[in-house]
């Protein structure tokens, strides 16, 4: 297939999406049902349309076809057949196209399974989000074309960036997107809602599981793009607060928010506005991130080719989508504050509290970012705000959240009594105490705060567990409602992981050795042998690899490889590092540079760091949670459910 | 005005320190930083690998030298090394290694890690030398002459092209004036 056909792919698809963004909406504010009834077919179609332009870059990338830009330069005829899959999305325009065939993918999802939808509201919702594909499709079409060919053709590419030749970044790339632009389909669902003028429960309840969807995915992202930080650049860091990885964090932050807010507006009512500001917000941080992505507004980090042009046009598109939906909610927004009051003792207060902090977090996290910006753009000077604001916020911020989290599942909705939930609560505090000692006991080197945040970590998962134990003593059938069992592995991961992040930061151990062939070291309970290395051929490089014997108690337990690559095209060299895994702590090895001309003694870095699975499984965790509560029967049936209608009349009344 | 336009209100401040944003990311290529032409700033530091030994800006008189502000925190330093590498191996100049507000154990295990090409390394714990030198991004390269003056800043990476059209012409037309 030729790539011109892809260019005449994605107009057509822009075509659809027009069709998509007019009819519909249009249909909607004229009653005309034939307008209406273009939607399912033009998100369909577009869909299709998408996917056959991505299809065609992808086999440009297969097979080699060095007569197109972008494949010249991010290929090589070396690169492994992996590789050359995930190339296509390696730099800005593959993955902007990505990007619009995810958006793509939801559309014509929302199409599917909406069909129980008024018919109005449906119209809206699909309108919009043809609207936001019209303003990617230009996008690209006008700014990334990835389909442009290079006269005459390169002989030869120059090659993924070896930082990018990596499985983890395979997945996360998708898995990231899944969730950025799974936030437009809330959002549309919010825009829709204040169009129609009708925000109530039911809206809230019909966006849910889209909502968990796209939750469960920005969550795995996020931590996929974590754990290929940790192993591919790290040298055991995890985290580093650059502008980019902030980018992600915060929509998930406020998507969170969300989640929680829409849990109120849908039992109780209230919380309207909100729900409906966090809708739109959610999405517009994902917009705000691929611009100060790739806009290079910020001195970039993920180094995305940054252009100008492409900056004015996401900046314009932003402000057309946030601007306008933002607009729509001061005009349209209801006057009146709906749902019912609430005490302080309720779940609504805590649910309050879970809200504020998230936002509170949001926003530190777009200040921190945006900072250096504003004091450069107000010619005060040039500033650097680095990991030491961010972790100092985030650790106190941490703390009302983590305390409110338990009091807030024991809690009943409305109205409750101190000492009810203060009896329920005994329990897990005990837990919680129990286990911050246990960690002073058991770890020497273990600093307060992290006992503090170990004990935290059990108060959370404890309490989820005994509330779970509640609920199952409750109903006796063992047939448990889904949203439990979402909500508690979803607290259940925040747990695991905030008991990970706690001894992970305090205990782990480094160091940095001069080694020849027969060294060894020991450290933590460890011997590592270093038995040399080897020259290995891989498909593109050349690496020196060395080998490790790693025992405990005289018995072998490992053997790591870890290598040092020379890229054959681009001169570029990595370190690959080797990891022995494991549920409790992780045994990471990387060769450092050779210390002599012989190649005998090199310098090796030996980790050693206790629990940092425990960060991702926290998140895996909180995905599953995520998924469980978007499969949720009580959202698919067809009539409106009972009790949360009733609910919210009470709450008028 | 009602409370529901406060969202509307913030957003447009934020659009409109966006709009200042992409003017500087412009002007980022077309105006020179205000050090362009002026002395180099002062300083006085460490060696990352040797605390005892001490280098100032007046031992590096006469010879050309690039100072790379980097971090083991900076992920950009880490895709931006391999052209410093190789500028530093080509050997046409003398390439400072500037470590800012980083921990010495992390400075080091970066460097095991990603190689070390740099003929010195200073470090600057407290980032003090890094704001006279007004740094804000990691990693920033500054070209001084051999006279002491900053003759070219790179904000963000140094890429193949900068040194190819940048930095070598310049070296060259320094070396060429001492002859």
């Amino acid at each position: 297939m030729t790539v011109e056909l892809g260019q005449i792919t994605l107009l057509a698809a822009l075509l659809c999406a027009l069709c998509l963004g007019m009819f519909p909406l249009a249909g909607a504010a004229f009653g005309n049902r034939r307008l209406m009834s273009v939607a399912s077919s033009a998100a369909l179609l577009q869909c299709f349309l998408v996917a056959l332009a991505f299809i065609i870059l992808t086999s440009a990338f297969i097979n080699q076809d060095f007569s197109v830009e972008y494949v010249a330069r991010n290929s090589n005829s070396l690169l492994p057949m992996g590789y050359r899959f995930s190339a296509v999305w390696s730099a800005h325009e593959g993955s902007l196209l990505l990007w619009q065939l995810i958006l793509s993918l939801w559309i014509a999802a929302v199409a599917l399974f909406s069909k129980t939808l008024p018919e109005y509201y449906r119209a809206r919702v699909l309108g919009i989000l043809g609207l936001i594909s019209v303003g990617f499709l230009l996008f690209i079409i006008f700014t990334s074309n990835p389909f442009g060919r290079l006269l005459p053709a390169a002989q030869e590419g120059l090659d993924l960036n070896p930082l990018l030749q990596d499985p983890g970044l395979i997945i996360h790339p998708p898995m990231l997107y899944m969730g950025y632009v799974g936030l437009s389909v809330p959002f549309a669902f919010a825009v829709a809602a204040l169009l129609g003028g009708k925000v109530d429960s039911d809206f809230v309840r019909w966006s849910r599981p889209w909502t968990h969807v796209a939750w469960a995915f920005l969550t795995v992202g996020v931590a996929l793009g974590s754990w290929w930080a940790y192993y591919e650049l790290g040298w055991g860091g995890w985290w580093f607060w650059d502008p980019v990885e902030n980018a992600s964090f915060m929509p998930w932050l406020v998507a969170t928010a969300l989640i929680h807010s829409q849990a109120v507006t849908e039992k109780r009512g209230a919380f309207g506005n909100w729900t409906l500001l966090l809708a739109i917000s959610a999405f517009s941080l994902s917009l705000l991130g691929t611009f100060l992505v790739r806009s290079g507004v910020l001195t970039s980090v993920h180094a995305f080719a940054s252009d100008p042009t492409r900056g004015v046009f996401i900046l314009v598109y932003l402000g057309v989508v946030v601007g306008g939906s933002l607009t729509l909610f001061a005009i349209k927004a209801p006057k009146m504050i709906q749902g019912g009051g609430f005490t302080g003792a309720s779940r609504e207060t805590m649910l309050l509290t879970n809200n504020l902090v998230l936002t509170v977090m949001a926003a530190m996290v777009l200040l921190g970012t945006l900072y250096p910006l504003l004091i450069d753009a107000l010619n005060l000077g040039k500033i650097s705000v680095g990991p030491p604001y961010f972790g100092l916020l985030f650790s106190w911020l941490l703390v009302p959240l983590v305390v409110a989290l338990p009091i807030g599942m024991f809690s009943h909705w409305k109205q409750d009594k101190l000492n009810r939930i203060a009896g329920k609560l005994r329990w897990p505090l005990v837990v919680a105490i129990l286990f911050g000692v246990l960690t002073l006991i058991l770890e020497r080197e273990v600093s307060w705060i992290s006992a503090i945040g170990v004990a935290g970590g059990a108060w959370v998962i404890g309490g989820s567990l005994f509330y779970l134990g509640q609920v199952i003593g409750q109903n006796k059938a063992l047939k448990l409602p889904a949203n439990v069992i979402a909500m508690t592995l979803a607290h259940i991961g925040l747990g695991i992981f905030l008991v990970g992040l706690s001894l992970t930061s305090s205990i782990s151990t480094e160091k940095h050795l001069r080694m020849v062939a027969g060294d060894q070291f020991e450290g933590a309970g460890y011997v590592f042998e270093f038995l040399g290395t080897t020259v290995v051929n891989g498909p593109n490089y050349i690496a020196d690899q060395g080998e490790f014997v790693i025992s405990k108690d005289g018995q072998e337990i490992a053997r790591l490889f870890p290598q040092k690559r020379s890229y054959a095209q681009g001169g570029n060299s990595m370190t690959e590092a080797a990891i022995d895994p494991g549920f409790t702590r992780d045994l990471y090895v990387s060769l450092g540079e050779p210390l002599d001309d012989q190649g005998v003694a090199w310098a090796v870095a030996i980790y050693h760091k206790p629990f940092i699975r425990w960060v991702w499984l926290g998140a895996l965790f909180m995905m599953t949670g995520g998924l469980v509560a978007a499969g949720d029967k009580r959202y698919r049936r067809k009539k409106v459910a009972a009790p949360s209608v009733n609910a919210t009349r009470t709450a008028k009344a | 005005m009602n409370s529901r336009t406060l969202p509307l209100i913030a957003f447009a401040l934020l659009i409109a320190l966006l709009m200042v944003g992409l003017k500087i990311a412009d002007r980022k290529e077309l105006i020179p930083s205000p050090l362009i032409n002026k002395p180099v700033p002062a300083f006085d530091l460490p060696v990352l690998g040797n605390p005892q030994q001490r280098l100032s800006n007046e031992s590096m008189l006469g010879k050309p030298y690039l100072v790379n502000f980097w971090a083991s925190w900076c992920v950009t330093c880490a895709v931006e090394h391999p052209v410093v590498t190789a500028l530093a191996n080509a050997n046409k100049l003398t390439v400072l290694g500037m470590n800012f507000r980083d921990e010495r154990d992390d400075a080091m295990a970066w460097l095991n890690k990603h190689g070390d090409p740099y003929d010195i390394i200073l470090r600057d714990a407290d980032g003090r030398i890094s704001i006279d030198f007004g740094v804000y991004a990691a990693p920033e390269s500054f070209l001084v002459d051999p006279e002491g003056i900053i003759v070219f800043k790179q904000t963000g990476a140094l890429t193949p092209e900068i040194v190819q059209n940048e930095i070598l012409p310049r070296v060259a037309a320094m070396q060429g004036g001492q002859k």
